[in-house]
């Protein structure tokens, strides 16, 4: 292991530092280990923080472009993804490929499935209203573009997610969907993995330190679903406003044709307020460009969390049940059996990996909110600032008149 | 059902006068705020004689009560009868009245004596005879143009004042909104560590932003105000030319009468018929007048006639001076409006620019919690 105070100084020198991550990391990636959920508590935690130090990524994967494609079947966008990597992993120190949404959707059961005790990033929601929608929308490709980058980049920076096979396919592979035929026959090295997901146990209580995860979930998931409604709520009374502000200016306007003296500065007050206009749509659009979108994504994020609770209390479930039926048959025998040591070992991998990915995620929570809330803060100022410009430029001009006069 | 509000005034020191009334401050009815504005448009119908406030709350936002005895809208009708008074007073004509004068001064008797003067009766015909304005044969084209800049202006005003009222509406609501964020930061920061703070300190100043919207709201209404007299002004301005139309028709009737006077005595001098008239043909069916019958008859035209242009002499001398005295008090206005709505409009700007800093203030202080996050 390299001691962090080594990577730091090393830290400019990428390929180093991706060699000597290599070399730490024996165990820690499903593609080396038959098993993909083996990585230890610690050795994730060591890896967020090395993950908090951007000097030493050694993938980056970006999603833009988008493009149309009509066809006769079906018409729909695909995303130019480009990777830029490093890692030994990758043949080639750079790709660009093309995918669809459902290619990402693919991508993230693939994930699901065979890393079923982590947290999987969420995608953008796939069904739209239709109608009320245009899926060809320029504004909804961005929105959605923005949100499949987000994907990729959560992926990214996730230290045993970053690793998985599909993942590395769903960059490189030219042909997509020739693998994906393919998939059955290469997912039986996982056919560990899905069981977790096929435990029909009851867990009868679940561990506090879970169900205190599981508590605030529910809170935080109830109270970002407040704050989009409140958000949507802002952008549809600053629309109203907008329309009324609109008819608004040119009242001034028109009063300004009827006088003589008083034209120029009525004028000036339609003026002010057109402005006005203007940076209240910006406003808007930022909201809901930039704003709604992260809000979406992190009530997806705590569904995703949610879910993955759900699986590890059935896997501990199945350990405990197990664990039962051992005490109940044999309470002579000292020795517990491999099945259920295996079992329990799961149990606690599953454990590890879920509160290492938990303390990722506040953390990663954290910064996005910050970064979200300050934004919206920004914008709001910048928002007053332009009225404030446009309102203290007039001063003069209603001013300057009777002492000229 | 009686229901009124009692205002009190402040007697205002009258400019002709020169001294202050003896009377410190006496109790008036809106209604008589009324008498006294009807008393003087009538006895000046030269001049652009002040609006009064609104009696009921119109172009209003719709969360501000239109309660006409909410505390608020009596304080700023208050605001609106001294500012109508300080008009009368500071106005070179108006404020020489005595009745004005007494209407500041004498508690008691005073609707006797707007009584006395008898202006009702003035008031009564000038108002039967405003449907005469559409047969005026030669308007005044400055009158015409200025009967068309108030229905214009009206117009205008009150579309103004309609659209402000719903852009308040929809101001207040962005804001209020923002109060949700308020409940549900603080809420929120229950069940975070590190966040907890800032949301929770985030969202007083949510709070903070949502309760400011009454206050610029009640301010602005203060514009509104400003404009409403001007948009009653249009009024007092269309009242003028209305008098003005009048006393055109007058004009033109009795010259119109002069003239049929004269013809019908030339005709009785020369005995031709010009036109076709009754007379014409009751002559002709019964024979014609002896001598004497038509010297009589010329005689009372001559006399009519020469009353006739008398009258109208003195009419025209009265158009002129109206004309004369109207268009002065005209050019007065105009430049009080100009005065006046350039300082509302720079006391609208300085509103708005007192918003947009309370805004920035705001948000900088909410991005200040949330950057502690």
């Amino acid at each position: 292991m390299v001691p962090l105070c080594a990577r730091d100084q090393l830290g400019h020198r990428r390929s180093h530092s991706h060699l000597e991550r290599d070399l730490s990391l024996p165990n820690g990636t499903p593609v080396d280990t038959s098993s993909p959920a083996s990585s230890s508590s610690l050795l994730n935690r060591l890896q967020l923080d090395d993950d908090l130090d951007g000097e030493t990524r050694d993938l980056f994967v970006t999603v833009d472009d988008p493009k149309k494609h009509v066809c006769t079947m079906e018409t729909y966008i695909t995303y130019r993804v480009t990777t830029k990597t490093t890692r030994a992993e990758f043949d080639l120190p750079e790709y660009s490929v093309r995918r669809r949404y459902q290619d990402f959707d693919w991508l993230r059961n693939k994930l699901e499935e065979s890393q079923p005790t982590h947290l999987i990033p969420p995608l953008p929601e796939k069904f739209v209203v239709k109608g009320v929608v245009d899926r060809f929308s320029e504004e909804f490709v961005e929105t959605r573009r923005k949100a499949l980058d987000k994907f990729l980049k959560r992926i990214t920076d996730h230290p045993v997610l970053s690793f998985n096979e599909h993942f590395n396919v769903f960059l490189t592979a030219k042909d997509l969907n020739a693998y994906k035929k393919q998939g059955i026959a290469l997912l039986s090295k996982m056919g560990e993995s899905v069981k977790y997901v096929t435990g029909g146990y009851k867990l009868r209580s679940r561990p506090l330190e879970f169900a205190a995860i599981g508590d605030y979930l529910d809170t935080f998931s109830l109270k970002l679903g407040t704050i989009d409604r409140i958000a949507q709520r802002i952008i549809k009374e600053q629309l109203e406003y907008l329309v009324e502000l609109r008819e608004y200016g040119p009242v001034y306007s028109t009063w300004g044709g009827l006088e003589v003296e008083l034209s120029e500065p009525l004028e000036g007050v339609s003026a002010c307020i057109g402005n006005c206009c203007t940076a209240l749509e910006e406003l808007s659009e930022d909201m809901t460009e930039d704003f709604l979108p992260v809000l979406r994504e992190y009530i997806l994020y705590s569904e995703s969390m949610k879910n993955v609770l759900k699986k590890r209390d059935q896997v501990q479930a199945e350990y405990e049940a197990k664990l039962e039926a051992v005490a109940l048959k044999k309470e002579d025998r000292p020795k517990v059996p491999t099945d259920v040591e295996k079992c329990q070992d799961r149990v606690e991998c599953f454990n590890a990996d879920l509160k290492a990915d938990m303390e990722r995620w506040q953390n990663n929570k954290r910064q996005d909110f910050r970064q979200l809330l300050m934004g919206m803060a920004d914008k709001n100022i910048q928002y007053y600032e332009k009225c404030l410009t446009a309102w203290e430029s007039i001063i003069p001009l209603l001013q300057d008149k009777p002492e000229t006069k | 059902m009686l229901k009124f509000v009692v205002l009190s005034f402040r007697a205002v020191e009258s400019q002709s006068e020169g001294q202050c009334a003896p009377v410190d401050s006496l109790w008036r009815r809106y209604s008589e705020f009324e008498l006294l504005r009807n008393y003087l448009s009538v006895t000046y119908p030269h001049i652009v004689v002040p609006p009064l406030p609104e009696k009921r709350a119109e172009f209003v936002w719709h969360k501000l009560s239109a309660d006409n005895m909410d505390p608020d809208f009596v304080e700023r009708r208050r605001i609106g009868l001294e500012n109508f008074l300080l008009r009368v007073a500071s106005h070179p004509v108006l404020c020489q009245d005595k009745i004005f004068y007494s209407f500041l001064t004498q508690e008691g008797g005073w609707k006797e004596m707007v009584n006395e003067t008898g202006f009702q009766l003035k008031a009564d015909s000038r108002l039967k005879a405003l449907n005469a304005t559409f047969r005026v044969k030669n308007p005044d084209k400055r009158f015409t143009e200025l009967k068309h800049y108030s229905d214009e202006l009206q117009s205008v005003i009150s579309h103004l004042l309609r659209v402000r009222a719903r852009v308040a509406d929809r101001l207040y609501g962005v804001y209020k909104v923002h109060g949700n964020y308020g409940r549900v930061f603080s809420e929120w920061s229950a069940i975070e560590k590190e966040m907890g703070d800032g949301l929770q300190s985030a969202g007083h100043h949510m709070d903070v932003y949502a309760a400011s919207i009454d206050d610029i709201l009640e301010e602005e209404e203060h514009y509104a105000d400003q404009l409403k007299e001007y948009l009653f002004y249009a009024e007092a301005l269309r009242a003028v030319c209305r008098k003005h139309e009048l006393m055109q028709y007058d004009l033109e009737m009795a010259a119109q009468d002069l003239t049929s006077k004269k013809q019908q005595c030339e005709e009785l001098a020369t005995g031709t018929v010009r036109t076709f008239s009754l007379k014409g043909m009751t002559s002709k069916l019964f024979g014609q007048e002896t001598p004497e019958q038509r010297e009589a008859k010329i005689k009372v035209l001559e006399e009519q006639i020469q009353e006739g242009e008398e009258q109208l002499k003195s009419k025209n001398l009265e158009g002129r001076d109206f004309v004369k005295s109207a268009w002065a008090d005209i050019e007065r206005f105009k430049e009080q409006k100009n005065h006046d709505l350039k300082e509302a409009l720079i006391s609208y700007a300085v509103m708005q620019i007192s918003m947009c800093k309370k805004g920035i203030q705001v948000w900088t202080n909410a991005k200040e919690c949330f950057s502690k996050m």
